[in-house]
């Protein structure tokens, strides 16, 4: 079975020192671990809320439909 | 809000090319609401049936191939041999009729022991949802679909894509929104858990599954007649939404938590109610599995909600919760599942555990269960 495909990042030596202590007794099972639970966070809470899901006709019909089924008033 | 991997996936076929010269396939109800899902952006960022790399990602990681959380394998079992090859389109049918094409990328096969283990946490053949596995084919296919028309279904109205909920929610001027699944109908103790939540938010969305339940489960007309009982009655109309998701119960506890919010984040909701064993069945995960499971996910985009069970306190006079009662259990009364069904398949109300319109609703059916 194939792989995951993983990368290597630098990071400072006392950092690392430093996260190795932080992550001691914690479910973290290693600095790439926790870095990586640590990076995906970031990257998701960097998501912008969108509202072009759709376009202003779109809307309108859809609006329409939601009426005609009584979800809106 | 975004959707699942940015944007709402949106998959029907533009031209109708010409159809009846494909290779098809016949689907069963339950592979054509996946279709549909697919097609709708219910599933998004899926843009067809997994194949080999992203099954095998999404058994092991919990992920697809870029790094987007998903539990749940969204496949498509070959159910009678078709002689085609990477590239061909095929076309999916259900009653006869053509309600979708495929690109296929890829026939390949997996060891289903191997899916069963991973996704069910168990090969006993006895757990409804490794059943289901085993008795589809051995071969799968891959590839993205288009949607050409869907069969007018039950329950039309109740079908609200993620693009409607989203112009819905937006309308209602809603920005916090809870979503609730459910495949019950509801007693007290549900709508002490939706009410507490929703106490927080600007608006709970009602998300029934509907699709092929265990025998004894509820049946879907059934919940839905419930639940509108319940909201007509005891629901601001400004606060609570209902709609269907038309997909079958997995049973497949933690994974499944996880997969139900990434659903209701498309729909638009920003948080998402876990309790005690969701999605669970037997005694196959622990009582609380499915809200740990979640710690795994920093990057998940929806907020899940974790709840322990409510119950009366005869003391407290109230419904409480174990977090909020101080009392021993012997001033405790529970909303039991089991002696609800029980009373319920005598014509009885379960005193002290449902509403009265509820009940009414559910009794006027003569078998409210699946046989
Ligand atoms: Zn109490």
């Amino acid at each position: 079975m194939k792989g995951k495909k993983y990368t290597t990042v630098s990071i400072p030596m006392p950092l690392c020192e430093k996260v190795k202590e932080h992550i001691k007794d914690t479910g973290f099972t290693s600095v790439s671990d926790y870095v990586t639970y640590i990076l995906r966070e970031l990257m998701s809470n960097s998501e912008t809320n969108n509202s072009g899901d759709f376009t202003k006709e779109e809307e309108e019909k859809i609006k329409l439909r939601l009426r005609s089924l009584g979800y809106l008033d | 809000m975004q959707a699942h991997g940015g944007r709402i996936i949106e998959r029907f076929a533009r031209n109708s090319q010409d159809l009846e010269e494909l290779a098809y396939l016949e689907l069963d109800s339950e592979v054509l609401k996946e279709v549909e899902n697919i097609a709708y952006g219910i599933f998004s960022p899926l843009e067809g049936f997994m194949g080999k790399e992203e099954l095998e990602a999404v058994l092991n990681e919990m992920r697809l191939p870029n790094d987007l959380p998903w539990t749940i394998p969204i496949v498509l079992p070959e159910t009678r041999e078709l002689d085609v090859k990477e590239g061909d389109t095929v076309a999916l049918k259900f009653g006869g009729k053509t309600v979708a094409t495929m690109n296929i990328e890829e026939k390949y096969s997996f060891p289903k022991k191997e899916v069963a283990k991973k996704i069910f946490k168990t090969e006993d053949a006895s757990h409804p949802g490794v059943r289901g596995l085993m008795d589809g084919g051995e071969q799968f296919l891959g590839g993205k679909i288009n949607l050409v028309s869907t069969p007018k279904t039950e329950f039309g109205k109740y079908a609200l894509s993620p693009k409607e909920t989203r112009v819905l929610f937006k309308e209602k001027k809603w920005k916090q929104v809870v979503g609730f699944q459910t495949r019950n109908v509801p007693h007290i103790g549900h709508e002490y858990v939706q009410k507490a939540a929703l106490t927080f938010m600007d608006g709970i969305f009602i998300n029934p599954v509907i699709g092929k339940k265990k025998p004894g489960d509820f049946r879907d007309d059934v919940i839905l007649d419930a639940y509108d009982a319940l909201i007509k009655n005891y629901y601001l109309k400004d606060r609570a939404v209902m709609s269907i998701l038309k997909t079958r119960m997995r049973y497949a506890g933690p994974r499944e938590a996880v997969f139900h919010a990434i659903v209701r984040k498309n729909f638009g909701c920003t948080h998402f109610i876990v309790g005690r064993d969701h999605a669970g069945v037997g005694n196959y995960y622990g009582p609380y599995e499915a809200q740990e499971i979640f710690e795994e996910f920093p990057d998940l985009g929806i907020t899940p909600l974790f709840f322990r069970k409510f119950f009366y306190c005869n003391k407290c006079e109230g419904i409480v919760n174990e977090k909020t009662c101080p009392h021993p259990s012997e001033f405790h009364r529970n909303f039991s599942g089991t002696k609800m069904r029980a009373a319920l398949s005598e014509g009885k109300k379960p005193e002290g555990m449902m509403r009265e319109e509820v009940f009414k609703v559910i009794n006027s059916y003569e078998n409210p269960f699946v046989v």
